[in-house]
C-alpha cells in the first residue's frame, strides 16, 4: 500500500501523454545530435571550400553548402548545440532568479508591490527589443545573449511563481508547520516552493523555446553570438543574401528551429496537462 | 505558576479595528485541560491562533497580556514566540486531511520535527518516529512511516498530527476541534488517545470544540466563549450542574436527549451577531431570555459567583452591575 510513490505515478502518466511523448522524443533526438556533433558531423563547420560553393543538397552534402562552401548539415549540428546551450542557460538563470524573485514577492506581502511593479515595468517592453538593447549595450557574446534573454523572460516567470506561492502558502499544512516552529525559509522551501514546481517546470519549457527563437532573432539582426561560431540564427542571416539561388542555406536551420520549438511546446503542453489537475480529463 | 495566563486580551481585525476577542481572561495550569466552547463565530479559533501567534494578516493584538511561564509574549515579540512553537507549544488542527504536506512521506514530517526541535540525529529520529507512531496506535507503524498522507484515512492522519505534536515534548497542546472532521467512532478513539497521552505526559491542553459532549469527556475546566468574550468559566462539573450564564444554560438545553419523551429540540433564537454589529451592552442580550434594560448599558465583567466559577452576567447577581456593587 505504501509502495506507490507519486514520482513513479507521475512518470507513468507522463509517458501515456501523447504530446509529452512526441515532444520529448523530438527534443531528445535534437539534443542527442547536438551533443554528438563532433562525431556525427561529416565536415568541419568552419572550413571553407570555395570550389564547393553553393552546392544544392545532394549525396555529399545532405543540406547543401553555403557561399564559402561550408557544409550546412555540419553547421546546423553545431549551431543547434549553441542554440540549445543558450536556451539551457537561459532556463537555468531564469528558473533560479525568477523563482527567488517570485517567491519573495509572494511570501513577503510588504515586498510584493515594489517587486511586481518593477517586473511589470520590464514586461512593458517587448522582450525581443529589450534583449536587443541589452545585447547591443553589453556587446555580442554567448554570455551577454543569455543575460539579455534572461532579463526578458524573468518577469513572466516571477509572476507565475508568485501566483503559485500565494496559493501554496495558504495551505493548512503551512500553518501546521508554523505551529511546530518552522521558520520562514524552511516553510518557503520545504512546504511552499515544492508545491509550485508544476507551473514552474511548464513555464521553463516555454522559456527554453522562447530563448531558442529569440536567440535566432538576435543572431539574424546581428546582436547574437559573434561569427564564425555558427548559431541557427546566424546561419539563416548569412543565407539571406542567397535566398533565390540557394534557399537551402536558410531552410534547413529554419526547420531545425521549428523542430526544437515545436518539440518544446509539445513537451510543455504534455507536462501542463499532467501536472495541472484542473486540466486533467 | 500557571503555564499560560491570558489577561484582558483584545484582538482586532481589519482597518476598521473590529474586535474579534475582547477582555479575554484565562489561565491554563500545568497538566490541566481547559475546554473552550462556543458557537461558530464566537472567536474560539481566533483565540487558539492568538495563543500561537499565528493570527491571520488582518488581525492584530490590540491590548491585554499573554504570559507563558510568566513571560509576556506579546511584548517579547515574534522571535520569542517562534522559539516556543514546536517546543513548549504545539497545535493540532481541525482538518487532518489538509494539515500534512502531500508531497512528503509522513514519517519524514515527524522526523523533521525531532531533528529540528529536539536536535536528534536522522537515525535516532527515525526510531523515535516509529515509537511515536506506536504510541499513537498507528498499526504497522514501521511501514506507515513511508506512507504519503493521501494513503491514510482521516483518523490515521490525525494520529500523525498528534505524533508530531508529541514529538515536540510540548507542555501545552492546543487542539482546535481535533475530532470535528472525523467519524464518531474514530472521534472517540482519538479522544481516548488524547486522554491517555495527557495522563502519561502531564501536558496541559487547550481543547477547543463546539461539542459539549466532547468537553464533558475531556476538560477539567471550561470557558464558554460568546462573540469574542468569555461568558462563563468554571470546573467542568459545575458547568453541567449549575451553569450561571443564560447563554451556557441555553447551550446545555440545546443538547439533544436520547432518553425520556421526545420533545422539540431546544435552540437559541437568533445567531451570533456579526463583528460589526456587536451590541454596546451585553453581547448576548438580544438573544437572552433574561434580558433587562440594565443589560444594554454596558458589557458585564467576568466576576466570581463562587470560588473558581466566574460569570459575565448580572442576572446571577440580582441584576446589580459590578459598578453599583460595594
Amino acid at each position: 500500500m505504501t509502495s506507490a510513490s507519486p514520482v513513479r505515478d507521475l512518470g507513468l502518466r507522463l509517458l501515456r501523454n501523447r504530446s509529452f511523448a512526441v515532444g520529448g522524443g523530438l527534443i531528445f533526438a535534437v539534443l542527442l545530435i547536438a551533443l554528438t556533433a563532433d562525431w556525427l558531423a561529416p565536415f568541419d563547420p568552419l572550413r571553407n571550400a570555395f570550389r564547393m560553393r553553393l552546392q544544392p543538397p545532394g549525396a555529399a552534402h545532405w543540406f547543401g553548402t553555403d557561399h564559402y562552401g561550408r557544409d550546412i548539415l555540419s553547421r546546423v549540428m553545431y549551431g543547434t548545440r549553441i542554440s540549445l546551450l543558450i536556451g539551457g542557460l537561459v532556463v537555468v538563470v531564469t528558473g533560479a532568479l525568477g523563482t527567488v524573485i517570485g517567491a519573495v514577492a509572494g511570501f513577503y506581502s510588504r515586498l510584493d508591490a515594489p517587486i511586481m511593479r518593477l517586473m511589470d515595468a520590464t514586461m512593458a517592453f517587448p522582450s525581443i527589443v529589450l534583449a536587443m538593447i541589452v545585447s547591443a549595450v553589453l556587446g555580442a557574446s554567448v554570455v551577454n545573449v543569455v543575460v539579455a534573454l534572461s532579463i526578458a523572460t524573468i518577469p513572466h516567470t516571477a509572476r507565475i511563481v508568485r501566483a503559485s506561492v500565494l496559493v501554496a502558502r495558504e495551505h493548512d499544512y503551512v500553518e501546521a508547520a508554523r505551529a511546530l516552529g518552522a521558520g520562514d525559509l524552511r516553510i518557503l522551501f520545504r512546504h511552499v516552493l515544492i508545491n509550485c514546481l508544476g507551473p514552474l517546470i511548464v513555464r521553463l519549457t516555454y522559456v527554453f523555446a522562447i530563448a531558442i527563437l529569440a536567440e535566432a532573432t538576435l543572431s539574424f539582426v546581428g546582436a547574437g553570438p559573434p561569427p564564425p561560431a555558427p548559431s541557427l540564427g546566424s546561419i539563416i542571416a548569412q543565407g539571406r543574401d542567397f535566398m533565390r539561388e540557394a534557399a537551402w542555406i536558410t531552410i534547413f536551420p529554419g526547420l531545425t528551429i521549428l523542430v526544437c520549438v515545436l518539440g518544446l511546446n509539445l513537451l510543455g503542453d504534455g507536462l501542463r496537462d499532467v501536472l495541472d489537475p484542473r486540466s486533467r480529463s | 505558576m500557571a503555564t499560560l495566563e491570558i489577561d484582558a486580551l483584545e484582538v482586532r481585525i481589519g482597518a476598521a479595528g473590529l474586535k474579534v476577542l475582547e477582555d479575554v481572561t484565562l489561565r491554563v495550569e500545568p497538566g490541566e485541560v481547559l475546554g473552550i466552547v462556543g458557537e461558530s463565530g464566537s472567536g474560539k479559533s481566533m483565540l487558539a491562533l492568538a495563543i500561537m501567534e499565528l493570527l491571520p494578516g488582518v488581525a492584530r493584538y490590540a491590548g491585554g497580556t499573554l504570559r507563558w511561564d510568566g513571560e509576556d509574549m506579546i511584548a517579547a515579540g515574534p522571535d520569542a514566540w517562534r522559539k516556543r512553537r514546536g517546543r513548549d507549544l504545539a497545535m493540532i488542527f481541525q482538518e487532518p486531511m489538509t494539515a500534512l504536506n502531500p508531497v512528503h512521506r509522513v514519517g519524514r514530517q515527524v522526523e523533521e520535527v525531532l531533528v529540528r526541535r529536539r536536535g536528534m540525529s536522522r537515525d535516532a529520529a527515525r526510531r523515535e518516529a516509529q515509537a511515536l507512531f506506536q504510541r499513537v496506535e498507528i498499526p504497522r507503524a514501521a511501514a506507515m512511516l513511508d506512507a504519503y498522507p493521501h494513503e491514510m484515512s482521516g483518523g490515521m492522519r490525525q494520529r500523525v498530527m498528534i505524533a508530531m505534536a508529541l514529538a515536540t515534548h510540548a507542555r501545552l497542546l492546543i487542539a482546535d476541534e481535533p475530532t470535528t472532521a472525523l467519524d464518531v467512532t474514530v472521534q472517540s478513539q482519538i479522544l481516548g488517545l488524547l486522554r491517555d497521552l495527557r495522563r502519561d505526559t502531564g501536558m496541559s491542553m487547550l481543547f477547543i470544540t463546539h461539542d459539549l459532549g466532547v468537553i464533558a469527556e475531556m476538560a477539567d475546566r471550561v470557558a464558554v466563549l460568546y462573540a469574542g468574550r468569555v461568558a462563563e468559566t468554571a470546573p467542568v462539573r459545575e458547568i453541567f450542574d449549575s451553569a450561571r450564564h443564560p447563554y451556557t444554560r441555553a447551550l446545555l438545553s440545546a443538547i439533544p436527549k436520547t432518553s425520556g419523551p421526545r420533545e422539540r429540540l431546544a435552540s437559541i433564537p437568533g445567531s451570533v451577531p456579526a463583528l460589526d454589529a456587536f451590541p454596546t451592552g451585553c453581547r448576548f442580550a438580544p438573544r437572552c431570555a433574561m434580558r433587562r434594560d440594565a443589560c444594554d448599558a454596558r458589557a458585564p465583567r467576568l466576576r466570581d459567583a463562587t470560588a473558581g466559577h466566574a460569570v459575565a452576567c448580572i442576572e446571577p447577581f440580582g441584576y446589580v452591575s459590578d459598578e453599583d456593587g460595594p
